[in-house]
C-alpha cells in the first residue's frame, strides 16, 4: 500500500502528510511495553492486525508478568508485546528489537537490553517521575544521563497529550488515562505507515454501546497519529518493502493455543464425531480450554477436578465414541501417565496436548521449554509406546492437532502433541483452511456383529475395532489387565503378553507410513544440517537462511513426528557430514536419535525459559564449520 | 440368549440371565460381592433399558472385577479413577445407563477426590460402593473405613485412623440420592438398587459387606439374624423412624439437637409415635439425612435422600451440525485477493 493511499484513509486534521522521508525496510521488530494495566497486549494485538491486514507477514510474542497483579510501576509488573512484521516470510517474533515503546521507566529498564544499537525508543515522559524511577530501581533519571545515547529517543508526554485530546470529555480521569495506549498506537501507526482503519473498525464494534468510550479512543488514536505528523520530532517514517504477496485466501492471525483448540473442533467435524475435551487449568495450556469453552455448541468441554480426572474423562468419552482430548502442561502430563498406560492397553483414540513449560516440578510456568520429550516418549510404566507429534509454529498447532486426531482415530491409539509456551502464546498470520481442504477421516465406529472380536486387528494399521456402548450385540469388556490377542479376554499367559507388547509397539511403528519424506531447506550440498523439532523451527530457519545468504553450505530440516520417526530419517541424516540438533532442553532428541541410529550428532542446548536467538544458532554452526571461513 | 451378543434392542423381554457374561464370577466363597452382583443384575432387566445401553465402569479391587461378569459394556479402569471415566462417558453419551462399581479403598482413598466431585456435580450415574472395611485384593491392609483398633497387616497393633463415613461424605458433597444396604438382606439390596436405578441424577449406594478372608465378622452385629433388629434401622419414606425387636424403639430429636433413642413406652403421653422423627427422603435440606447417615448404633439402612434437580449432563447440549467453517472465520479476518490486496471481512458472530 503506497504512502498516499494511506493518507486518504486517515481522518487527519492535517491536510496531508508533510514532506518527511519514508525509509523502506524489509522487516521491523517492535515491542510495546508498559505496566500490566497499560493495555500493552491489546495495543500489540491491534498493531498486529493492522499490519497483517496490509499483507505483511507477522509473528508475535506476548511477555506477561508471572504475577497476576504485580505492584504497578515495578519491573515485575512490566507487560510486553513483541511483534515482527515484514514483506517476506517472518520466521520468528525476532531476537532483538528495532523499536521500543516504553510507557514507564520499568518498561524501559526491562526491555533496553533487547534493543538494537540505533534502535528507536518512544517513551512516555510523563511516567518518568521520581516515584516511578525509584520503583523501577533507577537511582538517576536515564533521560538525563548518557545511557540512552546510542538510541534514537522520542519523548512525548503521552498522559498529558491524551488528556488534552479528551478535553471536555465526560470520562473520569482514570478512564482518560486508560486511553493512553491508543495514543501510542496512533503514533506508531503514523511512524510505520499503518492504516488505522482495522482499529477504528474494531473500536466501533467493541464499544458499540458505549459511545463516550468509543469517541474517546478514536480521538486519542487520531491524536497520536497527528502528533507524529505535526511534531517536529520525526524526520523519517518507515514502510515495509514488499517481497512477497500472500496467496489469495481468507486470513486471520492466531495464537498456537487458539489454533490447537480450533484444530480439535475441525478434526471432530471432519471425523463426524462429537468432540469431548476434559482438561484442568494449567499454564501455559489454559488458553486452549478458554477458547474451547467459548464454543460449547461445537464440543463438550469439561473442566475436571484434577489432571487425572481430566484425562480419565477423555478416555471415558473415547470409550463412548467421541473424539476425545485433554490439554495440559508438563506437571499435568506427569499426573496423567498412569491413565495413558490404560489408554495404550485398551487401545482407544485419544489426543493429549502438552504445552510445555520450564521444569522440573512447578519450574518456570510462564516460560517456554522443550523438556517433556522424554516424558512423552517414555514416561510411563511398562512397555507403553505412544505416538508423539510436535507443532512447529503457532499456526501449525492447528494442522498438527488435526493430524494427531486423524492418527489417533485411524490407529486407535493415544497421540501426544507437544507444543510449548512460545508456540501457545505466540501468534502469526494464518491462512484459514476450508473444512473441505482437511485430510479425510474414515468412519471408524464398528457396528457389525458378524465375527466381532474386540482385539481383532485391521491388517494395515493393526487398529482394533471401535465398538462403542449402545451398539447392539457388541457388548464386551475392556480394561487395564493384559488382553488375550483377538478375543480381548483377560489373559496372564506368558506368550500372549509378549505378543501383545509387540503388537502394540508394531501398531505405533506403523504410523510411520503416514509420515511424509524428509525435506530440507537451504543448500542441497550442505556440510552442516541443522535438525530441529517443535518451536525451534522458525529460529533455525532464520539462522540457516542468513548463512545461506552468505553462501555457506548449510541446510535445515524439521521433525513434526517424534514417535515413530520418519522412515527415511536415518539415510537422510547420513547424507550430511555434520548434523546439529538445537533444543530447548539438555539434548533429548539428540539422545533419542543417537540411541536409535548409533550415529553421532552435535547438540546445542538452551534452558533459560527463552527461545533460541538466531545468532546463537549461527555461532554454533560457524564453530562447526571449523573457523575456516 | 447367548452371552456373546445377540441384539437385544428388539423389544424382547430381558431377564437376569441376559446380563451374565460367559465368565463365572470368581470372588472368594462366601464373599459379599456375590449378593450385590445378584441384586444389581436382577435390577438391570427391570429398568426398561436395552442391554447394550448399559456401561459398567470400575476401578481396582475385588469389587472392580464386576464388569467382567456382566454381559454389558464394561470398563475395568485404574485404581480410584472409575468416576472420572464414567463422567466422560456420560457427558459424551447421555443416552447410556452408566454404573460405577467401586470399593472403600478404591472409591474413598485413592479415588476420594473424584468421589466428592462426582457427587457434587450430580451426573446421572449410579455409584455402588462395596464397603468391606479392608483392602482385600492386596491381601488385608487397613482401608479408609476400617474400624479403629482393627488389626490388619499394615496395622498389626490395631488401626488408629478414624474411619471415613462414605454415606455422610456423599450427602455432604451434595449427592441427590444416597442409600445404604448390606450384603445379607437381598430384599433391602434390591429395593435400594431399584430406587437408585430409577433416580435421575447421581445415585450413591453404600453396601456394607463382609470380607470372609481378611475382615470376617466386621459387620456381624448388623447382619446377624439375632442382633439385626436391635442394631439396624430400616428407613421408610414418610414413616416414623423405629427399630428394635417388636419395633419398640424410635429416634427423635433431643433437646440438644442430637438424635436420641427412645423406648416407645417412655414417650411423654404414652406409646405414641408422634414425637419421633419422620423420614423424608425428599427434603432438599440434607441435614436430617446427614445426621441419620452417621448413626452407628443402631445403623440406618434404606434410602436417605432422593431429591430431583437437573442432572449434570443436561447442561451440555451440543447443536446438531454447527458450522465449523464459519467458526474458523470468526473474529477479525481479511481476504487477500488475486491482486495481492487485502480487504477486511465484516466479522460475523460465531454460529
Amino acid at each position: 500500500m503506497s504512502h498516499k493511499e494511506k493518507v486518504t484513509e486517515v481522518k487527519s486534521s492535517s491536510a496531508g502528510r508533510s514532506q518527511k522521508e519514508v525509509e523502506e525496510l524489509d522487516q521491523i521488530v517492535i515491542r510495546f511495553a508498559g505496566d500490566s494495566g497499560d493495555g500493552m497486549q491489546l495495543t500489540g494485538d491491534q498493531f498486529t492486525t493492522a499490519s497483517a491486514m496490509m499483507g505483511d507477514d507477522v509473528a508475535t510474542l506476548p511477555d506477561y508478568p508471572s504475577e497476576i497483579r504485580a505492584p504497578a510501576g515495578t519491573i515485575f509488573g512490566v507487560s510486553g508485546f513483541q511483534l515482527r512484521f515484514g514483506g517476506s516470510e517472518v520466521f520468528t517474533p525476532g531476537d532483538t528489537i528495532d523499536v521500543l515503546v516504553a510507557m514507564n521507566p520499568a518498561a524501559l529498564k526491562t526491555n533496553l537490553p533487547s534493543l538494537k544499537d540505533q534502535g528507536i525508543i518512544i517513551l512516555n515522559e510523563d511516567a518518568f517521575t521520581p516515584r516511578n524511577l525509584e520503583k523501577a530501581g533507577y537511582t538517576s533519571n536515564p533521560l538525563e544521563g548518557n545511557e540512552l545515547q546510542k538510541f534514537k529517543i522520542f519523548r512525548a508526554n503521552i498522559g498529558k497529550l491524551t488528556q488534552n485530546a479528551l478535553t471536555g470529555s465526560t470520562l473520569s480521569p482514570k478512564q482518560v488515562d486508560l486511553c493512553k495506549n491508543f495514543w501510542a498506537l496512533g503514533l506508531t501507526y503514523w511512524l510505520f505507515n499503518r492504516s488505522m482503519e482495522p482499529t477504528t473498525r474494531w473500536l466501533k464494534k467493541r464499544f458499540q454501546s458505549k459511545p463516550e468510550i468509543l469517541d474517546a479512543n478514536l480521538k486519542v488514536l487520531q491524536s497520536g497519529f497527528d502528533f507524529g505528523e505535526t511534531a517536529e520530532m520525526f524526520t523519517t517514517t518507515y514502510a515495509i518493502r514488499k517481497h512477497e504477496t500472500k496467496r489469495p485466501g481468507t486470513y486471520r492471525y492466531v495464537t498456537g493455543n487458539t489454533a490447537a483448540a480450533l484444530g480439535l473442533i475441525a478434526a471432530s467435524k471432519r471425523a463426524g464425531l462429537k468432540l469431548f475435551v476434559g482438561s484442568y487449568p494449567i499454564t501455559p495450556a489454559t488458553d486452549i480450554l478458554h477458547e474451547l469453552a467459548k464454543h460449547k455448541q461445537f464440543a463438550t468441554i469439561y473442566q475436571a477436578e484434577d489432571e487425572i480426572a481430566a484425562v480419565g474423562s477423555a478416555i471415558g468419552a473415547s470409550f463412548g465414541g467421541a473424539l476425545a482430548a485433554t490439554t495440559t502442561s508438563g506437571p499435568g502430563l506427569s499426573l496423567k501417565s498412569e491413565f495413558l498406560g490404560l489408554a495404550c492397553m485398551v487401545e482407544l483414540p485419544l489426543v493429549i496436548i502438552d504445552v510445555q513449560r520450564g521444569g522440573p516440578s512447578t519450574g518456570l510456568p510462564t516460560k517456554t521449554e522443550q523438556s517433556d520429550l522424554f516424558q512423552a516418549l517414555w514416561g510411563r510404566h511398562g512397555e507403553c509406546p505412544l505416538v508423539v507429534l510436535a507443532a512447529s509454529s503457532p499456526r501449525d498447532c492447528f494442522d498438527i492437532t488435526v493430524e494427531a486426531s486423524r492418527i489417533a482415530l485411524k490407529y486407535m491409539t493415544p497421540v501426544i502433541v507437544l507444543s510449548d509456551g512460545y508456540l501457545g502464546n505466540g501468534a502469526e498470520v494464518w491462512r484459514i483452511p476450508g473444512m473441505k481442504d482437511l485430510p479425510e477421516f474414515k468412519t471408524m465406529l464398528h457396528t457389525n456383529v458378524e465375527g466381532f472380536k474386540p482385539y481383532l486387528r485391521d491388517e494395515t494399521t493393526l487398529a482394533r475395532p471401535w465398538a462403542v456402548p449402545g451398539t447392539p450385540g457388541l457388548e464386551h469388556r475392556i480394561g487395564g489387565l493384559e488382553k488375550e490377542d483377538i478375543s480381548g479376554n483377560v489373559s496372564h499367559h506368558p506368550g500372549n503378553h509378549q505378543k501383545m507388547v509387540e503388537l502394540r509397539a508394531e501398531k505405533v511403528a506403523r504410523v510411520a507410513q503416514e509420515i511424509p519424506s524428509m525435506v530440507s531447506y537451504g543448500d542441497p550440498k550442505a556440510e552442516v544440517l541443522v535438525l530441529g523439532w517443535g518451536s525451534t523451527a522458525g529460529v533455525i530457519k532464520e539462522a540457516v537462511h542468513a548463512l545461506c545468504e552468505k553462501g555457506l553450505p548449510i541446510a535445515c530440516a524439521h521433525l513434526r513426528h517424534l514417535n515413530p520417526l520418519p522412515k527415511d530419517l536415518k539415510p537422510f541424516l547420513k547424507k550430511y557430514p555434520k548434523v546439529l540438533i538445537p533444543e530447548n532442553n539438555m539434548g533429548q532428541l539428540w539422545y533419542r536419535l543417537r540411541a536409535e541410529y548409533l550415529m553421532d550428532f552435535e547438540k546445542l542446548n538452551k534452558v533459560q525459559g527463552q527461545p533460541f536467538r538466531a545468532d546463537e544458532i549461527e555461532a554454533k554452526i560457524m564453530s562447526m564449520l571449523g573457523g575456516r571461513r | 440368549m447367548t452371552t456373546t451378543g445377540t441384539p437385544t434392542s428388539t423389544g424382547t423381554k430381558l431377564i437376569r440371565k441376559d446380563f451374565l457374561s460367559s465368565i463365572d464370577p470368581r470372588w472368594c466363597a462366601g464373599c459379599g460381592c456375590y449378593g450385590v452382583f445378584k441384586a444389581i443384575t436382577s435390577v438391570f432387566p427391570t429398568m426398561d433399558v436395552p442391554r447394550e445401553k448399559f456401561a459398567i465402569i470400575s476401578g481396582i479391587g475385588c469389587s472392580s472385577r464386576f464388569p467382567y461378569y456382566s454381559n454389558t459394556y464394561g470398563f475395568h479402569t485404574i485404581h480410584g479413577r472409575a468416576p472420572t471415566v464414567a463422567m466422560g462417558l456420560k457427558l459424551a453419551r447421555p443416552d447410556l445407563s452408566v454404573w460405577v462399581v467401586t470399593g472403600d479403598g478404591d472409591g474413598l482413598s485413592i479415588g476420594g477426590n473424584h468421589f466428592i466431585h462426582l457427587m457434587r456435580r450430580n451426573p446421572d450415574i449410579k455409584v455402588i460402593l462395596f464397603n468391606n472395611q479392608i483392602y482385600g485384593l492386596t491381601k488385608g491392609q487397613a482401608s479408609p473405613t476400617t474400624a479403629v483398633g482393627t488389626k490388619t497387616k499394615t496395622t498389626p497393633y490395631g488401626s488408629n485412623d478414624i474411619p471415613m463415613q462414605p454415606l455422610a461424605m456423599a450427602i455432604a458433597s451434595g449427592a441427590t440420592f444416597a442409600a445404604r444396604a448390606h450384603d445379607s438382606d437381598n430384599e433391602l439390596l434390591t429395593e435400594v438398587m431399584t430406587a437408585a436405578a430409577r433416580h435421575k441424577g447421581v445415585a450413591f449406594v453404600e453396601v456394607m459387606m463382609n470380607c470372609v478372608i481378611f475382615n470376617d465378622g466386621a459387620i456381624e452385629s448388623i447382619t446377624s439374624k439375632t442382633t439385626r433388629a436391635e442394631n439396624t434401622i430400616r428407613l421408610r419414606q414418610g414413616e416414623p423412624i423405629m427399630f428394635g425387636n417388636d419395633a419398640n424403639k424410635g429416634i427423635r430429636m433431643g433437646k440438644d439437637h442430637r438424635p436420641e433413642i427412645v423406648q416407645m413406652g417412655q414417650m411423654a403421653g404414652g406409646p405414641s409415635k408422634s414425637g419421633l422423627m419422620v423420614h423424608d427422603v425428599t427434603a432438599f435440606d440434607s441435614s436430617a439425612a446427614y445426621m441419620l447417615s452417621l448413626l452407628s448404633s443402631p445403623t440406618a439402612f434404606g434410602v436417605f435422600r432422593q431429591v430431583n434437580v437437573p442432572s449434570y449432563e443436561q447442561h451440555y447440549e451440543v447443536s446438531v451440525d454447527p458450522d465449523v467453517d464459519k467458526l474458523l472465520r470468526s473474529g477479525t479476518t481479511w481476504t487477500t485477493g488475486e491482486d495481492g490486496q487485502s480487504r477486511p471481512v465484516e466479522s460475523s458472530k460465531q454460529s
